[in-house]
């Protein structure tokens, strides 16, 4: 196991390296100038100058690059070419929100997804299968943002039940979650039905019925464990796609994270910060999926990692 | 000495008062005012900075206009320009020299009192090129900016400390609008000892002289702002705290303002709610609505052909039906007829621009040897409403058989392909179009429409270059004797005239500004609709309960 561990490390730390160049690279290669961002409209063509040279966009490619990563190796992700200030520091004060964000959300999802999934696989065929189908389908196919306002609206202004926007409580924290698990949920339920109603045409389950174990028994201890390998799996994919996700809901709730973070620099070609997020996002991807690799084992013994 | 460019001033100023927003007495105290209360203000954006040799944006303008002081100021809700920090001035003879004589008493934040020595200070960091401030170029007529500005200079020649309470400004030629420059954010007073001490994350904390200073800063959530009980301009300001926050969707925001919980969304009202906001007599009668020094516009670069054919550019300037294009926006502007916003001293009254025509147009077109049209390409930026904009733009063209694809892309890449001599045909120039930096006509020309524009990278998008006229706006900017106030309006007028005549723009239309509040926000209509406050002049403000 350590040295799986430390094998699945070595290739992350490849994986963001492989990232932050793409990353810079594209950046790079964008059709837009940072320096007449920080310059201003007002400014003369000396000043602009300037400016380039102190932050040393005059340079080649290569040479920008790795200082780039030479300071990045160093910990220092440099500072915002608008805000001033050093980017570990916005990221820090912005990440605890996001990844509390999408704690809750996963929990959402799963609560959610599974529970209508494995609802859904029990009662195969019937009127609720069709219901709970059809309510997954939706909240696939519902764009985020729209989910998230009509939340608002109804939860927040309509019924006073949930604050409108902000941060600071766990009343705070439930519509961004939900608005933001409830794609995932929908995924989920359609996947936990299926793998469900498969894991329960099996032998083994049969025998556990033919042994006169309860139904829950055979639910919780049999069936549950085996189904549900695929959905952890997703997990770790999940991270990448939640971080999409939050750009919009923070955004929609006023969630201090750091998808408002990413979207501002990229609106203002604020290079660092737009390489700061990704690289975090990267990270958090690569280890939500090392997590989940890490846990199945521990769910079916039958699985071991080398 | 004399004083006669302050004449010059106030006489250009008054032009605007009489036909913008209401004016507001000077350093008089509103009777109904009641001190003491804490208001919200929401912003979808974070706050970039405070640091107001840097901040350059909308949001953190009048922020820092509420945390920082110049020598020179507006009076609240007007362009009429007054003392701030300087208690008095004088200007030589020739226009060259200004000698400042400051208020005694004035603190800092950190309760150090200020002294000329912060004046020199402050103006030589922010020409020097390490601060990097966007408005460095401001104070290009400054004594000794071009050697700041090339770095063989750590402080600006002209600027010199005649004693602790008097400043004195040597520029190198007259320069007619050195007093507005004097009241931007640009100027602002900063404690050295502060920069010293925060350096690159004085933006973060700032020390100045204003009326309010920043207590608490959590980053992508809030910034409250409390009140300077030290202020010099005693009364002042009215409101206990004042807390942005941050990260609040413009229509979430307008949710929060109707239950009671903002007092004003700093980004305005939301263009989807517009029409529903003003249809409800209750939530209508909280909007204040105003004019700002704003034109929108659509560059044709005279570069690219078949742009550079005269005809061609009229007959663009024929085809766009600019009524529609406001109607686009809920009617939240009036259709423009030449570069200069109708508030703007030196605009052409009587001028009536370029007429609806498109069977005129297309006459023009066929002299131009384009009877079937062309295609070419406008380039927008792809937040609404300006893609909206751009397709009524593109109809209005297909109509003269001018096939236009748009070009919607994040601001950074429209600007950069406006800077470039050979990529935007045209350009709409939807929320990134000029808003006067200060109220004077000369500000409408240089960046965006002379020739040090006409550059790489520049902002000068329709690549039009009169030396000619260049050399007028020279000379218009030289007169500084209060009896040649009309003279030099008048030169102004004359040169945006001959811009209208080459077409190089299509001037679309003039942005009205509508300011929501919250019932109990009090003080006069003009607060709301600040000219150099947006959204409100939070000195001035105050709640009723």
């Amino acid at each position: 196991m350590p040295a799986y561990i430390f094998r699945r490390l070595f290739q992350a730390a490849l994986i963001l390296i492989g990232v932050s160049f793409i990353t810079f690279a594209l950046l790079y290669l964008l059709p837009a100038d940072p320096v007449r961002q920080i310059a201003g409209r007002s400014a003369t063509a000396q000043t602009v100058e300037n400016i380039r040279q102190q932050l040393g966009l005059d340079q080649p490619f290569v040479v920008q690059y790795w200082r780039y990563l030479t300071s990045l190796l160093q910990g220092d992700l440099g500072r915002s070419y608008l805000q001033k200030s050093e980017v570990t520091e916005l990221i820090a004060a912005r990440l605890p929100a996001s990844l509390l964000l999408m704690v809750a959300a996963i929990g959402c999802e799963l609560v959610i997804g599974l529970t209508m999934g494995i609802v859904a696989a029990l009662r195969r065929g019937s009127i609720t299968d069709q219901s709970l189908m059809v309510v997954s389908f939706v909240g696939v196919s519902a764009p985020q943002f729209v989910v998230a306002l009509l939340m608002l609206y109804f939860f927040s202004v309509r019924l006073s039940w949930f604050p409108i926007g902000g941060y600071g409580t766990w009343q705070h924290l439930v519509l961004p979650a939900v608005s933001l698990g409830i794609m995932g949920a929908g995924w989920y339920s359609r996947m936990m039905r299926s793998s469900m109603i498969d894991v329960l045409r099996q032998d083994f389950i049969r025998t556990a019925q033919a042994k006169g174990l309860a139904a829950r028994k055979i639910l919780i201890g049999h069936a549950l464990p085996n189904a549900i390998l695929p959905i952890i799996a997703m997990i770790g994919i999940d991270i990448g796609l939640f971080m999409g996700g939050i750009v919009v809901i923070e955004s929609v709730f006023g969630w201090p994270g750091i998808g408002q973070l990413a979207w501002q620099a990229i609106q203002r070609v604020d290079i660092p910060i737009i390489m700061g997020v990704t690289l975090v996002s990267a990270c958090a991807i690569v280890i939500g999926n090392l997590l989940a690799d890490m846990i199945t084992p521990f769910i079916d013994p039958r699985i071991k990692l080398r | 000495m004399k004083n006669c460019l302050l004449n010059t001033v106030a006489a250009s100023a008054i032009a605007i008062m009489t036909a913008g927003a209401p004016a507001i007495a000077a350093e008089m105290l509103d009777p109904n005012a009641k001190p003491g209360g804490d208001i919200v203000v929401t912003y979808k954006d974070d706050v970039a900075t405070l640091d107001p040799a840097i901040g350059y944006d909308w949001q953190n303008w009048s922020m820092i206009k509420s945390l920082f002081d110049g020598l020179m100021d507006y009076e609240p809700g007007t362009t009429n320009l007054r003392p701030g920090l300087a208690e008095s001035y004088e200007i030589a003879e020739d226009g060259q020299a200004f000698t400042f004589k400051l208020r005694s008493g004035v603190k800092f934040h950190n309760g150090r009192e200020m002294t000329a020595e912060d004046v020199k200070y402050s103006l030589d960091r922010v020409t020097n090129p390490a601060t990097q401030s966007p408005g460095a170029g401001f104070f290009g007529s400054i004594k000794g900016y071009d050697q700041m500005a090339d770095g063989s200079a750590t402080a600006l020649e002209g600027v010199s400390v005649v004693d602790p309470m008097t400043i004195k400004i040597e520029l190198s030629r007259p320069d007619a609008t050195f007093l507005h420059v004097m009241a931007l954010n640009f100027a602002s007073i900063v404690a050295k000892e502060a920069v010293m001490e925060a350096g690159d994350d004085f933006g973060k904390s700032p020390v100045g002289t204003g009326a309010f200073k920043l207590e608490e800063w959590t980053i992508g959530q809030k910034l409250v702002f409390a009140k300077n009980a030290d202020y010099w301009r005693k009364g002042l300001p009215y409101l206990d705290t004042i807390t942005f926050e941050v990260g609040q969707e413009p229509i979430v925001a307008l949710l929060r303002l109707q239950k009671g919980e903002v007092d004003i969304p700093g980004d305005g009202i939301p263009p989807a709610k517009f029409q529903e906001v003003m249809a409800d007599p209750e939530q209508k009668a909280r909007v204040i609505e105003g004019g700002q020094l704003h034109t929108g516009y659509i560059t044709l670069n005279v570069k690219m052909p078949p742009f550079d054919n005269l005809d061609v550019r009229k007959a663009v300037n024929m085809a766009i039906n600019k009524e529609r294009i406001t109607q686009v926006i809920n009617g939240r502007a009036v259709p423009a007829t030449q570069p200069l916003p109708p508030t703007m001293p030196g605009y052409t009254d009587g001028y009536d621009g370029y007429p609806f025509d498109p069977d005129g147009a297309k006459a023009l077109l066929a002299k131009a040897g384009f009877p079937d049209g062309f295609e070419t390409e406008l380039f927008v930026m792809n937040t609404d409403p300006n893609p909206r904009i751009a397709q009524a733009i593109q109809q209005d063209l297909a109509n003269i058989g001018i096939k236009a694809a748009i070009q919607s892309l994040a601001s950074a890449n429209v600007i950069a392909a406006g800077g470039e001599e050979d990529q935007a045909p045209m350009i709409w120039s939807g929320g990134m179009a000029w808003i006067a930096d200060f109220p004077d006509a000369s500000n409408f020309y240089g960046p965006i429409l002379g020739c040090d524009g006409a550059t790489v990278g520049g902002w000068n998008w329709s690549w039009y270059c009169n030396e000619e006229l260049d050399a007028m706006a020279t000379k218009a900017d030289s007169i500084t004797e209060a009896s040649m106030v009309d003279d030099r309006l008048k030169m102004w007028s004359d040169i945006y005239m001959a811009v209208m005549e080459d077409a190089p723009w299509v001037p679309v239309f003039n942005e009205q500004r509508f300011t929501m509040k919250s019932k109990r926000m009090g003080g006069a209509d003009a607060l709301y609709v600040d000219p150099v406050s947006i959204p409100i002049n939070y000195d001035y403000a105050y709640v009723t309960e």
